[in-house]
């Protein structure tokens, strides 16, 4: 049986991780991913989880680390944040595309400039097309089970991708809150030994990230588009495997109250906890508010967003970042791309919000649906506006 | 040979057969070659030394070839032969 414990989110996603029979670990400390780094270093140094912790000099140097200890055939976890994921950003399609299941948690952060280190989706979103499987959680005990199901998705004999676990950075990450800590012999019962695709080891060498030209990239390029696609159907096995054991069950694309719902509101990541009050204060006033939490952002979850947001009449995505100049808010522009060739579609709000840690409590979007629903001419669809912005 | 579809490629592209970089043929690439006067040459070795692809020979008489499989036709070792043994010559 698992343990009822309080702790701090990124202590336990260290101690959850310090479960999963990690080989190695390469780790740069970076606000506010710090207390992974810190709290796995402690754990390895104690003795209590017996891997190799790489103490590496940058966040390059730490992807660097793992893709090369994954391809011996160790199970290897990185965690990083902001910055640091920038600076690793040339590394990840690499580790894609040599189909290493390396995991690792964001501790998700506003990208300079200005410097800042509070939480927003802007240090993700530039990573989106580097072939990584890509999951947001939304509460402590989200960041726990993802921290451990990671592995088991990556390591899966018909996915071999690195995943990533999106953690919104301090409202997560600092929160001390109380959930249910897997016990290290649930954990061994659920993860299985990682069986490596291919390894580098003198008795039989190989050569892993060869050079490729024209007459065989883009071969190369559909075969990892087509790996990450089918890469869905492992993460609904892996997820619903989880549920049974464990009794928390997790769907690719969560929802509140969408049966009947006319307004779908649209979150990822830890807003979905303060918008669901909102809803629960619409229906209240006799409002029929729903609420859509997108848990996999890469493979993207097509059927399963378009099945639950096609019956409403309008749809507010919200997002945590911007693409300056562009269409919007990333994950806007997503679900506008999935919805154009479907004849019955809701109209399309955007509110770009919460950026650099700007707080967002339950009447702004409760304020977000006021506007959407007055907005009787559709003015406002299609386009996106910033939220709480001074003019 | 016939080129692998993206159904056929290994996972990852590992490449399991070890040397196998020796089937891809980079002389393709060349617009120059290098040509040795022998008659200035020394021996002293020093194209075989800089050769980035290490395709420069050294044959039974000490004389120095480069193997035209593989010589990118860089031109590194015209440049750095000191008594100025090798030209390089437009391919035709």
């Amino acid at each position: 049986m698992g343990k009822r414990m309080g702790m701090e989110v990124a202590m336990a996603v260290a101690e959850a991780v310090g479960l999963c029979n990690i080989d190695m670990a390469a780790v740069y400390p970076i606000t506010p991913q710090s207390h992974i780094a810190e709290h796995l270093s402690d754990l390895v140094a104690n003795g209590e989880v017996d891997a190799e912790f790489v103490t590496v000099e940058s966040e390059h140097s730490a992807m660097s680390a793992v893709i090369g200890a994954s391809g011996t055939g160790a199970r290897s976890y990185t965690a990083t944040s902001s910055q640091g994921l920038m600076y690793m950003h040339e590394l990840l399609p690499i580790a894609s595309a040599m189909r290493l299941p390396i995991t690792m948690a964001i501790a998700n952060r506003a990208v300079s400039g200005p410097l800042n280190i509070l939480n927003d989706h802007s240090d993700i979103m530039p990573q989106r097309d580097s072939g990584w499987i890509s999951i947001f959680v939304e509460n402590g005990q989200e960041a726990i089970d993802m921290s451990i199901i990671a592995f088991k998705i990556a390591e899966h004999q018909d996915v071999m991708l690195p995943v990533n676990i999106n953690i919104d950075g301090f409202q997560l990450t600092h929160m001390v809150e109380p959930f249910e800590m897997p016990s290290q012999e649930e954990v061994n019962k659920f993860l299985p030994p990682f069986v490596p695709h291919a390894t580098l080891h003198p008795a039989k060498p190989v050569t892993m990230g060869a050079f490729a030209m024209s007459d065989y990239f883009p071969e190369i390029m559909k075969a990892k588009d087509e790996a990450l696609k089918n890469s869905k159907k492992v993460v609904v096995d892996v997820f619903n495997e989880w549920g049974k054991m464990f009794g928390r069950n997790y769907k690719l694309v969560e929802t509140y109250k969408t049966d009947d719902a006319e307004v779908i509101m649209l979150t990822m990541g830890s807003m979905g906890e303060t918008a669901q009050m909102a809803i629960d204060q619409l229906r209240a006033k006799g409002i029929k508010a729903g609420l859509v939490k997108l848990r996999l952002w890469r493979p993207f979850p097509f059927e399963e967003i378009k099945a639950v947001i096609k019956n409403a009449k309008k749809l507010i995505v919200t997002d945590r970042a911007i693409s300056f100049g562009g269409p919007g808010g990333p994950v806007f522009s997503e679900i506008k791309s999935a919805m154009y060739a479907e004849t019955q579609r809701p109209l399309i709000y955007n509110y770009i919000y919460g950026l650099g840690g700007r707080d967002v409590p339950v009447g702004d979007f409760i304020g977000m649906f006021e506007r959407v629903i007055a907005d009787t001419a559709n003015q406002l669809a299609d386009t996106y506006e910033f939220w709480g912005v001074r003019e | 040979m016939a080129l692998k579809t993206w159904k056929e490629l290994p996972i990852g592209c590992v490449v399991s057969e070890p040397g196998s970089a020796s089937e891809y043929h980079t002389g393709s690439w060349r617009s120059q070659r290098p040509v040795w006067d022998n008659q200035k040459c020394i021996k002293c070795g020093i194209c075989y030394v800089f050769c980035p692809e290490g395709c420069v020979q050294q044959m039974e008489d000490g004389f120095f070839q480069a193997d035209m499989d593989y010589c990118k036709g860089c031109g590194i070792c015209a440049h750095e032969c000191w008594p100025r043994a090798i030209k390089m010559i437009e391919e035709g």
